[in-house]
């Protein structure tokens, strides 16, 4: 397969996947909202935090309203990290290996794009939120759908898996994130049924709310902490993503899994085991923040030598230069976390 | 009712209805169809087609248009149908041009017969900015230079079709006739099957074993490649559509690298050999080695692993020379010349403002006449006197006389109409017909090709890029 082409496939995967979790994120703020207890204002600020966008936002922005912040998560065309912008470009990568995927594919791309195009102009997102947004996930949903049953699944085929995965694995490592930074109106909330009702609408925003159920009944933070971050069979969980996308790396490379012949599998394999081994007490203890925000980093050390491994190829001895840029790993890649 | 009572066929030649008002032979099933319709069921169509083309994404980029705004190209689905026994006398008309002007190329880049017994003049050769002295002497396999040809025909008031482009070099627009096909299929199904509609379906695949015949005999299976410019280019849609139908890999020059003598892929598991190269880029950007050394768009060294016979190009740089629009006026000459035969198909008379003589006729009535320059495709660079302003006319006259190698003039031609949907009736627009013919082993031509329509009322000006539209094109059994 071309790098050009492996590389439009990674990408097109992971901007689709963006597109729906940023639709997921601006979900779970407004059930934290519609949760709030009598009195307390609407708080957006911690959701432009959590993307890692906050200082492109304070730029185009006064105030972190609601309105504002949903302008710039959804239609900002500025935003190179809005779900219109993300699909805008998932589209140009899709236009580039048009020949390549299925013809279902690329149709549904072009319409998801057009749809959330549409809708920059006119008052649903107002009106019918919850309606929209859930569109938008749907609409991703049936993209993945397409990508599973309608392209063979060969080497093309992994690569936007690997996208996906890694894409999902930031974004719900950040979704959890947003738990802790929303200030809450009072540290005596914790542990209340207030608190509860907050997870719960994290767990709801990553689709997790019925599974977690079967498994442990129960909402805790710690288990729901370690059903997102830890369960292997979850497919929005970190862990489950890792093993996932370890899984093609190795199908595209043929190395047995648990060796490593490049440093995409090296990078890769070895934050798939920290997570194999982790106790979530001893991630809490240490501080679930700062967890988060490692494996962010080290999530985007994999997406880079993926890149350097498979679609920046040097012919061997020969000095040519390839035109070939990375693509936006996002601002809300593990770089901007850095920033808090 | 979607009726044809009102529509005017005006003093026109019109491909649907004789003169008396009459549909043609050929017609008859689909006019009796759209009667039987109403006119919202007729429009409910028209826009169930245009969303299909929208959300398949078949679209063209406009150049100088920065919004980066892709349109549809516009489409109209009363087909325009051709008799059998018309098509047939076309067809033949088609392989003979195709042949003779091979025989022509080839013949330019080596002995040269045509201009050594004066049938051509030599300096409308060496002043050709299409002459490529980089590929004389070259031997493409099987001694074919052009394999995908796209002439273009008119026809005039009085019903005779005429060669009015022969575009040997990068012809489009044949993705557009495939999947215009699977839309009209749709649309009009049970007609189209009544009307034993000659099919179009099997193109990429000709296309593919015309390219596989390009390769060195001694590879069993050689690895073919479309190779484009990029996903902003205005064709880039058939681009990709080609190599998605043929299953083959879609390169751009940065794809490519000339390593070991060999073009070569990078690809996820290192350099991988290209045997063919189905390429849509001009001759100029093929190789900054060869021809222009700022093309960012070739691949360095390309020309030298072609020289060598390691890669196969098509169509094989070089061939503008035929497509110049100085040389297409000699084109009935050339056929005289090589086969001793008369063209099948004649050519639109054409004044060559290099020789003074025509060239005073050519000023002379500008207000009459269509002038072209020699080296523009594409309905750029181009002026139709009778629709012309007085300034645009004085405009040209002082481009002709700066450079009057690089103008013709040809008479307007009252290009033959078709009815369109506009609004709620029907009104005739101009059109013309592009077939497509591929050369490999021997010479196949696409059953009917792509029918563009001027949809601007009244102009003669069809290119997509100057407010054309498109038609699918059904050329019946007898």
């Amino acid at each position: 397969m071309l790098s050009r082409a492996a590389d439009s496939l990674y990408w097109l995967s992971r901007y689709i996947e963006r597109a729906e979790n940023v639709a997921r994120f601006i979900d779970v703020n407004l059930h934290l909202m519609l949760d709030l207890p009598a009195g307390a204002t609407e708080q957006w600020e911690p959701l432009v935090i959590t993307t890692g966008d906050e200082g492109l936002f304070a730029e185009r922005y006064r105030a972190a309203t609601r309105e504002n912040v949903v302008q710039f998560l959804t239609f900002d065309r500025e935003n190179p990290n809005s779900i219109f912008s993300c699909l805008r470009a998932a589209r140009e990568n899709a236009r580039s290996v048009r020949e390549i995927i299925s013809s279902s594919m690329w149709e549904q791309v072009n319409i998801f794009y057009l749809m959330v195009r549409d809708l920059a102009t006119t008052t649903r997102v107002r009106e019918a939120p919850y309606e929209v947004f859930q569109d938008i996930r749907m609409a991703s949903h049936l993209f993945e759908g397409l990508t599973n049953a309608t392209m063979s699944h060969g080497e093309g085929w992994h690569f936007c898996r690997m996208g996906r995965l890694l894409e999902r694995a930031d974004k719900t490592s950040r979704m959890v994130d947003v738990k802790y930074f929303l200030l809450l109106p009072s540290i005596a909330d914790v542990g209340t049924p207030f608190d509860d009702i907050q997870w719960a609408a994290v767990l709801r925003s990553t689709s997790a709310l019925e599974m977690y159920r079967k498994r442990y009944q129960d909402l805790s933070p710690d288990r729901i902490a370690e059903f997102l971050l830890l369960d292997r069979e979850f497919p929005r969980s970190l862990h489950y993503c890792l093993i996932k996308a370890d899984e093609s790396l190795h199908a595209v490379s043929g190395t047995p899994i648990g060796t490593f012949c490049n440093p995409a599998e090296q990078h890769l394999g070895q934050l798939r085991a920290e997570l194999a081994y982790a106790q979530v007490k001893a991630i809490i203890g240490a501080g679930l923040h700062e967890f988060l925000d490692a494996f962010q980093t080290k999530l985007n050390l994999v997406g880079d030598s993926i890149f350097t491994t498979f679609f920046a190829l040097q012919p061997i001895g020969r000095a040519v230069t390839v035109n070939m840029q990375s693509q936006s790993q996002g601002g809300n890649g593990g770089k901007g976390q850095k920033q808090y | 009712m979607a009726s044809f009572s009102s529509y005017d066929t005006g003093d026109f030649y019109d491909e649907m209805f004789s003169a008396s008002g009459q549909p043609r032979p050929g017609a008859r099933l689909l006019q009796q169809r759209i009667d039987s319709l109403s006119m919202n069921e007729l429009l409910q169509r028209q826009q169930a087609a245009e969303r299909a083309l929208l959300q398949r994404g078949i679209t063209f980029n406009v150049y100088g248009d920065n919004s980066g705004a892709e349109r549809i190209f516009p489409f109209d689905i009363v087909p325009r149908i051709i008799e059998s026994a018309e098509w047939e006398r076309l067809e033949r008309g088609l392989k003979q041009r195709v042949y003779a002007l091979n025989l022509f190329i080839n013949d330019i880049y080596h002995e040269q017969k045509i201009l050594k017994d004066k049938i051509i003049p030599e300096e409308i050769v060496y002043s050709a900015r299409s002459f490529r002295q980089a590929c004389v002497g070259l031997n493409p396999p099987r001694g074919v230079w052009c394999h995908i040809t796209g002439t273009d025909l008119v026809r005039d008031r009085d019903g005779q079709m005429y060669v009015l482009e022969d575009n040997l070099r990068c012809p489009s627009g044949v993705s557009y006739v495939l999947e215009s096909r699977q839309i009209l299929k749709r649309t009009f199904p049970q007609v189209f099957g009544e009307s034993r509609v000659r099919p179009v379906d099997d193109y990429p695949g000709r296309l593919l074993d015309m390219l596989q015949v390009l390769a060195a005999d001694y590879l069993q299976s050689p690895t073919v490649a479309v190779l484009t410019p990029g996903i902003y280019n205005s064709a880039y849609f058939e681009h990709s559509f080609l190599a998605q139908q043929m299953g083959v890999e879609l390169v751009e020059g940065r794809d490519l690298v000339v390593a070991d003598g060999l073009v070569q892929m990078r690809t996820t598991r290192g350099l991988r050999q290209v045997d063919v190269l189905y390429r849509r880029i001009d001759d100029d950007f093929l190789d900054p080695l060869t021809f222009r050394p700022d093309s960012a768009l070739g691949v360095p060294g390309l020309m030298e692993v072609y020289k060598a016979g390691r890669i196969a190009l098509a169509n094989a740089p070089g061939t503008g020379i035929a497509d110049d629009k100085v040389m297409y006026a000699y084109v009935p000459k050339i056929i005289k010349y090589y086969l001793g035969e008369d063209s099948i198909i004649p050519n639109v008379p054409t004044y060559a403002c290099w020789d003074e003589k025509e060239r005073a006729y050519a000023l002379s009535h500008l207000d009459k006449l269509v002038v072209k320059a020699a080296n523009e495709s594409g309905g750029y660079g181009m002026l139709v006197g009778p629709h012309a302003t007085p300034a645009e006319r004085e405009k040209f006259a002082e481009l002709i006389q700066a450079d009057p190698r690089n103008y013709i003039a040809q008479p307007t031609l009252s290009l033959s109409r078709v009815p369109v949907i506009v609004d709620d009736h029907f009104e005739g627009r101009h059109v013309d017909l592009r077939p497509y013919i591929l050369y490999g082993s021997d010479i196949y031509v696409l059953p009917g090709g792509l029918t563009r329509v001027a949809l601007k009322k009244g102009s003669l000006v069809v290119n997509s890029s100057q407010g054309g539209g498109s038609k699918d094109t059904w050329v019946v059994y007898e």
